[in-house]
């Protein structure tokens, strides 16, 4: 009988929770990775140093002028000392509080439409979409009400932006759902002037589009009536949108089942009711995230007036940046300007994944 | 059927949904085309009254300016049309290296978003939120003013190699010329690649034959490299290489890339990029993981498993929206505008017009042209969709 021996306990295994068995697991699984790992710090090391110290440590942040600027990295005091030219363009100074109310305005009265709780949203909505650009439009640009009069070449910076971004997006809605449900309509002369509409916007720049309401728009119009810089390319940028619009629109059009249409029908609707009760709410709603993509797309595309002279952000940026009190500052100006639209367009981009979420009621097939 | 025979005929009535199908097409042309005709007489009168005279008589004129950026030759004294082709060509040159660019950078960031690697996930995550989210113009306006412009002037380049110079004057490079061997080195690459067609022919044969793999790539590579290698040894180099050479203030020899491509191309490249690699991530994603498990257990290794089952699926979600992507980047090069890089919009559409007053023919033309660029990308695309998509029963 020999005597029997244990044989060695077994090592434990590799720990699969904290922070070491997920670094294992996902920076060095294999020595790809590692590599990869390693590659990716580099750049980090590279890129983050150099800017973190331009853009913060190094920065000069109290000041008043260029010579305040006595440091190595950027001079926020120049965006500090711009900052209302940025906002408002060449507004009057001591009108501007009426922009800021129109954006507060804009703010309280949108809020409600995100409280889940809150009813009724489509009458308050649709009051509010009448309502408000009326008012907008007065306390802009005055002219009545004892409001002095602030003619549209003065309008500038972030404040043109968002004017030219939400006109743009409201007049080409109503035009785009009209030019997708030509684009889709039994009848073929309609259906071919709304394919060769939609299709001739999209197929051009948007620059040429500016080009082309800047300086074919006086052409077009009767003799003697002159028309604003700004409205010109208002016409240019709603003309440009409604046929992305009428895509996007489409799109949801195609995805509603044939049986919606057909019991739409059986229902004795006729081609008005059956698409503005059954068809057209549930279509809209399902492309809310495209649209909100467009605006985002349009919102990003109003940099292009700069073209045409108008002196939206980028505008006003350039300008001042080529300022000869402030030389050099082209840097820190655009890094602004970047930010800016970033938080902008970030936030949206967030905000339509968000609703896509929300809004998925299984329709998509 | 019975009763339709003896259905009374059907008068012109408003309640006929075909009678009214007709009024409403009847009132859209008619509406259209005075639309139309109100337009065209306003800009007759207008046009009157200003002294234009409309035609395409102005393209035969002498230009009388300069242009930063030829890529046939020009002089000041050269027509307009000439002019035109010039924005033609430097447009389209934009478009293709953006798109060759743009390709290659989003394949690698959209690949590097799916990386199981959580750093390398992590930095493609932040390229793409940062550079799609910032304006097209401001980018190009950002590299243009805030880096090119700023490098030091021609004395104190960047020196790479000494081949290589990067100054504010953009980025000089060796011009290759074309020397004793260049036009049998042509003629032996079209003898390489049919070479390596009727290879690739004969080995497809022989596999669907006897199942035998022929190893078709380090073939065809081998084919590629050693008949222009000959070639070059018997006839000469085909090129000579002219090395950029600072003379003065300025580099004297060499191709030069002028800041505003650089900016332009940049610009594009990023911004488009961002958009690629989103596509080409959820096109990849989009193929179930049965798919690779399906070919892993068919005995297909990492690399066939993804050339030949992966890849081949996603591209069909991949290719209808990287074609918006091409044209989108077509249609920014026009965006050049905004730095004064000489292509249509800013050569064509800004000076020509300027000088010459012809709105109308201008912008038409200029509209004409991007209209055929974004139609025949289509087109083209469309053609190589239908050879990828899934062919049903």
């Amino acid at each position: 009988m020999s005597s029997h021996t244990f044989k060695p306990d077994m090592p434990p295994p590799n720990k699969v929770f904290g922070p070491m068995a997920w670094m294992r697991a996902n920076l060095f699984s294999n020595w790809l990775n590692t590599l990869l790992t390693l590659l990716a710090f580099y750049l980090i090391y590279l890129v983050v140093p150099p800017i973190l110290s331009w853009a913060i440590i190094d920065a000069n942040w109290v000041g008043t002028t260029r010579a305040d600027c006595t440091k190595e990295g950027a001079c926020w005091v120049f965006i500090q000392q711009r900052f209302g030219q940025f906002m408002y363009g060449y507004y009057p100074g001591d009108l501007r509080w009426r922009v800021d109310l129109t954006v507060w305005l804009a703010i309280v009265g949108v809020a409600p439409l995100f409280i889940s709780r809150f009813q009724r949203k489509a009458v308050y909505g649709l009051s509010f979409l009448v309502l408000y650009p009326i008012i907008a439009f007065f306390l802009l640009h005055g002219g009545a009400f004892g409001l002095t009069n602030v003619a549209t070449s003065q309008w500038g910076g972030l404040m043109l932006t968002l004017v030219i971004a939400t006109v743009g997006i409201a007049g080409a809605l109503p035009l785009g759902i009209m030019l997708a449900l030509g684009r889709r309509s039994n009848m073929p002369a309609i259906r071919v002037v709304c394919v060769t509409f939609i299709e001739f916007w999209r197929g051009v720049p948007l620059i040429t589009v500016l080009f082309m309401s800047s300086v074919m728009l006086p052409l077009f119009l009767p003799e003697g009536m002159g028309i604003d810089k700004l409205l010109r390319a208002l016409i240019g940028v709603i003309l440009f949108q409604s046929a992305y619009v009428a895509e996007v629109v489409r799109g949801g059009l195609q995805a509603i089942p044939k049986g919606q249409y057909e019991a739409a029908a059986a229902m004795g609707l006729g081609y008005w009711r059956s698409m503005g009760l059954v068809i057209l709410p549930q279509a809209l709603k399902m492309v809310i995230p495209g649209i909100v993509n467009t605006f985002i797309a349009l919102f990003k595309d109003t940099s292009l007036v700069i073209i045409i002279g108008l002196f939206d952000l980028l505008n006003s940026v350039k300008q001042a940046a080529a300022d000869p009190k402030w030389l050099g500052m082209a840097t820190e100006g655009y890094v602004f300007a970047a930010l800016v639209f970033w938080i902008f367009c970030f936030g949206m981009s967030r905000y339509s994944i968000h609703l896509e979420h929300k809004l998925d009621t299984g329709h998509k097939r | 059927m019975q009763n339709q025979i003896g259905a009374p005929k059907q008068k012109l009535s408003f309640s006929d949904p075909k009678v009214r199908a007709w009024l409403f097409q009847i009132i859209t042309i008619v509406a259209v085309v005075s639309l139309g005709w109100y337009l065209f007489n306003n800009t007759q009168t207008n046009l009157q009254h200003r002294g234009i005279t409309s035609g395409f008589d102005f393209l035969e004129r002498s230009a009388g300016f300069g242009i930063a950026q030829h890529l046939i030759d020009y002089t000041e004294s050269d027509s307009y049309a000439r002019v035109f082709v010039i924005g033609l060509l430097n447009t389209l040159l934009v478009t293709v290296i953006g798109v060759v660019l743009a390709t290659l950078l989003g394949f690698i960031i959209g690949v590097a978003r799916l990386s199981p690697n959580w750093m390398i996930n992590k930095l493609a995550t932040v390229y793409v939120e940062v550079f799609r989210n910032i304006p097209p113009l401001l980018q190009i306006l950002f590299w243009y003013f805030a880096v090119f412009l700023t490098m030091p002037g021609p004395r104190n380049s960047h020196n790479f190699g000494d081949t290589f110079f990067v100054s504010s004057r953009g980025l000089n490079m060796p011009a290759a010329i074309a020397a004793d061997g260049f036009w049998p080195f042509v003629a032996s690459v079209v003898v390489a690649i049919v070479a390596i067609v009727l290879m690739a022919r004969w080995a497809n044969k022989r596999f669907e034959a006897t199942g035998v793999p022929f190893h078709k790539f380090w073939a065809g590579l081998a084919l590629f490299i050693v008949i222009p290698a000959l070639c070059a040894l018997l006839f000469g180099a085909p090129l000579h290489w002219e090395m950029p050479e600072l003379k003065g203030f300025n580099f004297v020899g060499g191709w030069v890339l002028i800041p505003e491509l650089l900016a332009l191309t940049l610009a594009l490249t990023v911004y488009t990029a961002a958009f690629i690699a989103e596509i080409v991530r959820s096109g990849i994603k989009s193929v179930s993981h049965g798919q690779t498990e399906a070919a892993r257990s068919l005995g297909l290794r990492p690399g066939p498993t993804l050339r030949k089952v992966i890849i081949p699926q996603a591209l069909r979600v991949i290719i209808p929206p990287l074609t918006s992507q091409y044209l989108n980047l077509a249609k920014n090069s026009s965006l050049a505008a905004g730095i004064g890089y000489p292509e249509m919009v800013s050569l064509f559409a800004g000076t020509v017009l300027n000088q010459t007053g012809q709105a109308i023919e201008v912008i038409a033309i200029t509209m004409s042209v991007y209209l055929a660029i974004s139609i025949s990308i289509s087109l083209l695309m469309n053609w190589y969709n239908k050879r990828i998509a899934l062919i049903e029963r």
